[in-house]
This record gives structure tokens, C-alpha cells and sequence, in this order.
């Protein structure tokens, strides 16, 4: 349970890592931009892989009617995001605490894992929904207003995951490094999970 | 069916493999060896990869200096620095017009001749480039990040200023010398007692290291013969500059003859390390002058102009041992100093032979005070003395050489139209190739400096006649690249060059590739009429004056729509570009303007003036195809009678 424990703890750990580093990435690249737009989506903000990018992405967007992209002022994500994670660190670390003195059981482990998930996918639900909003919800006057084959408006929303053709571009969407932690992060807690109930068993 | 198929196939394997070793044969009958891939291979350089070499290439009378790509002969962008230039608005903007301000006011226009890349130790440190404008004489200071004209400073005392501009190891100079002597200080005589009356100003520029600032250190007065062009001492001969002169014959009319009568001219070597003790020590004398110096500060964005009123001059004679005359024959042009700073190589432009004199020879005659009489109290030291060797060259009218780092020089031949190759100290000639034709200047990257990088060297030729598809009587000059890696030297392409390069020089990619600007940054803008946001555009009226701050940014100016302008007034746009990515300029035209367009680079302010002359309502529009919305970009002034009293206003997009 001890070595179960450990586990716990550096998996709640692993969170923090999306402090200092970005949660997920896109990338716009087209021909004209041999060195491709790219923004880094972190917990409390959204910054440009290059120092113009947002600058430079928000105007290609105006001529779609995109809105602009958000500052941390404008998206109540921003603030809160930056309190779950470190909220949820902060609890997975203390019930690895008390795993390792033995005050609670394994199934701890599983329920922060459940927590995590939960809001995780609220998250990604969320961002799913901003998305859609900023790919869609377009000025009425935009410059640039197409349509799909069948007539309707087209949508601007970059994938939530993996690859997308939009107009001359071609959008990138995947995690990075900090998301990357928090995956293992939480793969550390399954695997604490495991772990703990194994001791358990062999103590039996 | 099968079996007639598969026989059909073997013919053609059968083909190919025959044509294949035709091909083979044909090459290698042409190339030194077997194994060397074609010429068009050696200069294709695929669509999107770079060049291996950056070649900067004086414009001559075309003012500017171009930059092209080595091997492959394309060209990147020609530089503004001598000469208007409505492409940009260089010359033509409020901002840039004080660069080409001189002591006899705006000369648009100048002979660009020897561009020289900036050193460190010897070796090229890319920081800079600086060329000279020979007929108003002035020495200009070119970045090379911005790859823009920072600095021009007129060289007074001077005229023809040809033996120019060439570095010392350290940039701790660019020195400019006179081809014509003149009498100094300027004044009223007669042409024909030039003799003895005439004098030629050597030039020491210091170049502040930080910021490249150019100032006059001091002037070298020397006899009036013509110096013709110069190179500066390296290694053990760091801290002299070499001068070959011609017309030391001092004639004042039909030169061409009257100059050629001496067998031998001199090489001026110039001890300048000992003038700038003497000048330290409070020697030289300060004359009145006037002259411009003109500065091009990248965060304003804006060059100011000052007019400088003194010059220090040195008589030759007041610092003993420091200038000698080496005789060299035959109106030596080109003075060359191979990598080890040893060899000084005076290119006789009337005979077949080059001359080749040694450092240490020149320091052991001096030293034992070997002199053949003297020039104005210069001591002359002995020719069979100094010399090294001759190089028999079998060619015609030899005019420069450059040198490959491998014990290898490079000469050209004007009246034979050829490159020679031959061995620093055996003085053997190894290899001859034809250019096209009468060569000028050749450049090896770096063949100037203590490192050249000798893969390849550019012949740079005065005439072009049928080398390319005819375009009438006048044509671009034209250039050839040899691969000079192996033994002999192998002609690989020919391009046309713009203007009239005369010397060139060239450096690795990789050492300005890196740090190459993208985009001025907006927030570092610094011009006093720059709008760093769109709602501080603006418009106001001083008297007469309207100054219109304007921003742009894809695809629109901000504002589009001005009224309140009137007849006689002067409208000036003071344009920033609102853009923060790389090649996004934006153009800027009026309709009926007495001046140029604008190219304002992202972060950039530019100003263009405007006198409307009648009353209207004129367009305006952005010249560069900026963005989809390209053609959207433009806006009116409405221009009323000088007696209207319609208020100023401005708007955008109501």
C-alpha cells in the first residue's frame, strides 16, 4: 500500500505540470505558411506558439467573421480551470498521504480517478462547445461567407482531435506536454489503484 | 502476345542502356574527369531549398547593390543605397531623403563600385557590408539584417572615390581613396598646372564597433597621382593599406596617353597603424570641410542629416616611415593581398605580367633604408627589391585577383577575356578559362579576407553581346560561375547581373540566414508620427501643413475617408504598417503624386508628401497584393478650394 501510495502521489503531482505547460495545441498550417500559425491552449490562457501567432491568426479569422481569440479575462474557464487542477492535486495528494499512513484504503485512489475523469470530460466538453461556438457563431457580415455543398454555413471549428482540411488550411489538434502529464498522471492512480488492492490481497 | 511484349521490353532496355552510355561518353569528353556530375546539377538548387553562398554585387551605375544566391545565379533583391528608388520609396519618402544629401544637396544618384563585407580577426563576420558611390564620393554602411542602407557618409577633399571601400582585419576602418586628385582645398585655377598642384586624399574611416557608425578619421594628403584601388594588409601585414595609383605622370589631359608614358606606377603602401599614433598624438591638421553624414536609425524609422564642417588632414611627410611607393608596372589596377597578408599582387592593367611583391621583402628594404630616390619626399623603395615574383601569365590586361585559401590566385584578364589560375610562390599558371567576355572584377565568397571560401569564384564581365536572347542595343551585364574545387576550373553557368557590377562579395549562408529580420516590431516603433493603434489614427492641420496618421493593416486603411483637405495644401501621409508577420507589406499611391509609392514593411512608418493641386475627391490604394481583400484596399480625399472652410474630418468604415 505504501509503493501504491507513492504512485498516488506522484500521479496528483503530474497535474501540476499544467502550470508551466500547454494542455493542448493547434496548429493552422496552408502553403502560404511554410512555418505553420500554432497556438498553445493552457489552464488560464491561450498563447501563440510564435509571439504574433494569436496577433496574426485573429486576422485571417476576420475575414470569416470569426470572433477574436479570448484573453483569460474574457472566458470564465480561465480562472476556474487553474482551481480544479490545483484543487485536485492538492486532494490526490492528501489522500496519498493518508494511503501511506494507512488511514484510507486503495478505493480512494479509484474515486479521485472517477472525480478526474468526470471532469476531464466535462472539460473536454466544454471546450468542445467553445469551439463550436467560436467556429460557427460568425458575423453576419463577414467578408467570406461559405457554404457547404448542401447550403448550409460553414463551420471553422477545428477538430478537437487529430486532423482537419479547412479551407486552405490544414488544422492540427492534440495535447500537449501538459496534457500528456495529466494522462499519466491519472494512469499513475489506475495503476496505484491496482497496486493497493493487490497489497491488499497478498496481505490477505 | 506475352512473349512479343516481353521482347518489345527488352528493345527498350536494350535502348535505354545504349542511349545511357552515349550520354556518358558525350559528358566525359567534355569534363576533366569521368566522375564529375554535370554543371547543371552543380547549380540547380530545387525549387524552395537556398543557396549554399549569398553574393552581394555592386550595382554600379545603377547606385544599388543586388544580392543573389550562389550557385544557382537567381537574385534575391536589389538594395537602394545610392540611388531613388520607387520600388520602395527609398529617396522618395520624408524619411529616406536625407540619405541622399550631400555638400552640392540631393543627389539622387551615384556609380556604386566595391562592396566589402565587415571582419573580424580577418575573417567575415557578416555584421555589415559598405560600398562606395564613386562619383559624388561617398562610403555607405548596408546591415545586414534589415539588409537596408543604415548610414552614408560623403568623403570631402575626394573625387572618383574608387580606391574604396575596403576594410582593415578588424573593421577598424573602411578606407576610401581618390582617383582623380583635385586641388585641396577646392579653389579657382587653371586646369593645366594640375602638376605638383593637384593632391589625392586617403580616406580613413573609423567604424564604431557597436553600431557601425562611420566618422573620419583622418585624411592621408598624398601626391597628386590617381589611386586607383586598394586592398588592406592582413596578418603579419596587419596595420597597412596598399594603394595602386596610376597617372603618376601627373597629366591633366588625354590621360590615356599621357598617363601610360611612365613603365612603372607605383603601389602606395600606407603604414596606418603609425598615422593613427601620430593622429592619437594630437598630429594632423584640422581643415575646414563640408560634407554630410547621413544616419538611418531603424526605430524611428527616419535618417537625419548633418552637415560635418572639419576633416583632419596628414601630410605624408610629418609621420616618417609611414608611406612608401612600391614601382610596379605598367598603371597597376587591381591591388590585391593574398590570406596570409604576404603576398601584395599589382594587376598591370598594360602588360601580360603580374607582379607580385612580398610583405617581408618590403619590411627588410625599408628597414636597411633601400631606397631608388623619391616622390614628394615618399621614399621609393627598390622594385627588385620588394618583388616576390612574376607571374608569366600569357594573357592580356590583367586587372584583379582573388584567392581560394589553398595557395591558389584567381586573376582576371580585361583584353584576353579570361580567368587564370596560378600557385601563390611558384608563380606557375595551372589553368585558363574564357569568360564572356572582357572581364572585370571576379569574386571568390571571402576572397578578401584571411579565410576565403574557395568552391566557387563569379567573373563579373563588361560585355555581354549574345549571350542571352537580344533586347536591343542596351543589356544587363553578365556573370560566370566556375567551380574551382578540383585542379581545373570548370564553367558552370552564366547570368545577367544588374547595372554594372564591378566588384562583389560574397560569404557563407549561414552566417546572415539566421539573423535575417522578418518584420519590424511595432511595439519598438519609435517614428514620431507612428499610429501604434488604430484608434490613435488621426488627422491635423498645422497652417498649411496636414499631417495624416494613418495605419493599415489587411485590408484596410484606418481612415479611408478624409475631407477638409484644400488646394495648396501639404498633405503628408505618415503611414505604419500594422502587421506583425513576415512579408506582409502594405504599398501606399495618390493618384496624380509628384513622388513615389511607399513599400511600408510590418511595424514600419513611412511618409509620403502630398501638394493636391485641384479640386476633387482622388483615390488612394494599397500597391502591394497584400491579401484576398488586396483590391478593397483604398480610400478618397476630398480636395476642396483654398477657400473653403469644409473642418477636417476622417473616418472609416461608417
Amino acid at each position: 500500500m505504501k509503493k501504491a501510495s507513492i504512485l498516488m502521489i506522484i500521479g496528483a503531482l503530474l497535474l501540476t505540470g499544467l502550470f508551466k505547460f500547454p494542455l493542448w495545441n493547434i496548429m493552422l498550417g496552408a502553403p502560404q505558411y511554410p512555418e505553420p500559425l500554432g497556438m498553445n491552449i493552457y489552464i488560464n490562457g491561450i498563447q501563440g506558439m510564435s509571439e504574433f501567432d494569436i496577433q496574426n491568426i485573429d486576422g485571417l479569422n476576420h475575414y470569416i467573421g470569426m470572433k477574436t481569440l479570448p484573453k483569460p479575462e474574457d472566458m470564465w474557464e480561465f480562472s476556474v480551470f487553474p482551481m480544479v487542477i490545483g484543487g485536485m492535486a492538492a486532494l490526490g495528494v492528501i489522500i496519498g498521504l493518508l494511503g501511506y499512513f494507512g488511514k484510507v484504503n486503495y478505493n480512494w485512489f479509484l474515486g479521485w480517478l472517477i472525480l478526474m475523469t468526470v471532469l476531464g470530460i466535462l472539460g473536454m466538453y466544454d471546450f468542445n462547445a467553445w469551439m463550436t461556438d467560436y467556429g460557427t457563431n460568425l458575423d453576419p457580415n463577414a467578408i467570406m461567407k461559405l457554404a457547404n455543398p448542401d447550403g448550409t454555413p460553414m463551420s471553422y471549428k477545428p477538430p478537437l482531435l487529430g486532423h482537419q482540411k479547412m479551407l486552405n488550411f490544414d488544422a492540427y489538434s492534440y495535447p500537449r506536454l501538459g496534457g500528456y502529464l495529466m494522462g499519466v498522471g491519472m494512469l499513475l492512480t489506475l495503476i496505484a489503484y491496482f497496486v493497493g488492492k493487490k497489497s491488499k490481497q497478498i496481505a490477505q | 502476345m506475352k512473349k512479343y511484349k516481353f521482347q518489345l521490353l527488352s528493345l527498350l532496355g536494350a535502348t535505354l542502356f545504349l542511349t545511357s552510355c552515349g550520354n556518358n561518353n558525350g559528358q566525359s569528353g567534355k569534363s576533366s574527369g569521368a566522375l564529375n556530375s554535370s554543371a547543371a546539377e552543380k547549380v540547380y538548387v530545387a525549387p524552395g531549398e537556398h543557396d549554399e553562398f549569398y553574393a552581394f554585387m555592386s550595382g554600379g551605375y545603377s547606385g544599388n547593390l543586388t544580392v543573389y544566391g550562389l550557385p544557382s545565379g537567381r537574385m534575391f533583391k536589389e538594395i537602394p543605397v545610392f540611388s531613388q528608388f520607387p520600388t520602395s520609396g527609398y529617396g522618395y519618402s520624408e524619411e529616406t531623403k536625407p540619405m541622399l544629401n550631400t555638400s552640392h544637396g540631393f543627389v539622387p544618384w551615384d556609380d556604386a563600385h566595391h562592396p566589402d563585407i565587415s571582419q573580424t580577426a580577418g575573417e567575415l563576420d557578416g555584421r555589415w557590408i559598405f560600398i562606395n558611390g564613386n562619383n559624388t564620393p561617398r562610403i555607405a554602411r548596408i546591415s545586414l539584417s534589415t539588409f537596408e542602407t543604415e548610414e552614408i557618409i560623403e568623403v570631402p577633399n575626394s573625387a572618383g572615390n574608387h580606391s574604396s571601400s575596403f576594410v582593415t582585419e578588424n573593421s577598424e576602418y573602411v578606407v576610401a581613396g581618390t582617383r582623380f586628385s583635385v586641388p585641396i582645398p577646392q579653389r579657382d585655377m587653371p586646369i593645366n598646372e594640375y602638376k605638383g598642384n593637384f593632391q589625392g586624399a586617403l580616406s580613413f574611416i573609423s567604424v564604431e564597433p557597436e553600431h557601425g557608425h562611420m566618422d573620419i578619421k583622418f585624411q592621408l594628403i598624398m601626391p597628386g597621382f590617381n589611386y586607383d584601388l586598394a586592398h588592406p594588409g592582413r596578418g603579419k601585414s596587419h596595420g597597412w593599406f596598399f594603394f595602386t595609383t596610376y597617372n603618376t605622370e601627373e597629366a591633366n589631359s588625354l590621360q590615356e596617353v599621357n598617363a601610360s608614358q611612365n613603365d612603372k606606377d607605383f603601389i602606395a603602401a600606407i603604414n596606418w597603424k603609425k598615422v593613427e599614433e601620430y593622429v592619437n598624438n594630437g598630429g594632423g591638421t584640422k581643415v575646414p570641410a563640408n560634407y554630410a553624414h547621413n544616419v538611418y536609425d531603424e526605430s524611428t524609422h527616419m535618417a537625419t542629416s548633418t552637415m560635418k564642417k572639419e576633416v583632419l588632414t596628414v601630410n605624408p611627410l610629418d609621420v616618417p616611415g609611414a608611406v612608401f611607393f612600391l614601382p610596379t608596372p605598367k598603371s597597376p589596377h587591381g591591388c590585391d593581398v593574398d590570406p596570409t597578408g604576404n603576398y601584395i599582387i599589382g594587376n598591370g592593367k598594360l602588360s601580360a605580367d603580374l607582379t607580385v611583391h612580398s610583405f617581408d621583402n618590403m619590411i627588410a628594404a625599408i628597414e636597411g633604408k633601400k631606397f631608388d630616390g623619391e616622390a614628394y619626399g615618399i621614399p621609393i623603395l627598390k622594385f627588385e627589391d620588394v618583388l616576390a615574383g612574376t607571374v608569366k601569365s600569357g594573357g592580356l590586361g590583367p586587372l584583379h585577383t582573388e584567392f581560394d585559401g589553398k595557395g591558389n590566385a584567381y586573376t582576371t584578364f580585361f583584353i584576353s577575356s579570361e580567368v587564370v589560375k596560378w600557385e601563390l610562390g611558384t608563380w606557375e599558371v595551372k589553368d585558363r578559362q574564357p569568360t564572356y567576355y572582357s572581364v572585370g572584377h571576379l569574386m571568390i565568397p571571402g576572397g578578401n579576407s584571411k579565410k576565403p571560401f574557395g568552391k566557387y569564384v563569379v567573373a563579373m564581365n563588361k560585355i555581354t553581346k549574345d549571350r542571352y536572347l537580344p533586347v536591343g542595343p542596351e543589356m544587363e551585364h553578365s556573370a560566370q560561375i566556375y567551380d574551382i574545387s578540383g585542379e581545373k576550373m570548370e564553367l558552370l553557368y552564366d547570368f545577367p547581373t544588374h547595372g554594372e557590377p564591378h566588384y562583389a562579395a560574397g560569404c557563407p549562408a549561414d552566417l546572415l540566414k539566421p539573423k535575417a529580420k522578418k518584420f519590424y516590431r511595432l511595439d519598438e516603433n519609435k517614428h514620431p508620427y507612428a499610429v501604434l493603434s488604430p484608434d490613435q489614427a488621426r488627422v491635423e492641420r498645422k497652417g498649411k501643413e496636414v499631417h495624416i496618421y494613418m495605419s493599415t493593416i489587411r485590408s484596410h486603411f484606418t481612415p479611408d475617408n478624409i475631407e477638409g483637405i484644400k488646394v495648396g495644401d501639404k498633405v503628408y501621409f505618415h503611414i505604419t504598417n500594422h502587421e506583425q508577420d513576415f512579408d506582409v507589406p502594405h504599398g501606399f499611391s495618390m493618384i496624380g503624386q509628384n513622388t513615389s509609392e511607399l513599400l511600408i514593411m510590418p511595424g514600419q512608418t513611412k511618409t509620403s508628401l502630398w501638394e493636391p493641386k485641384q479640386v476633387g475627391v482622388w483615390p488612394f490604394y494599397c500597391t502591394d497584393f497584400c491579401s484576398a481583400l488586396h483590391q478593397e484596399m483604398q480610400g478618397y480625399v476630398r480636395v476642396s478650394p483654398a477657400n473653403s472652410n469644409i473642418e477636417l474630418s476622417w473616418s472609416l468604415g461608417d
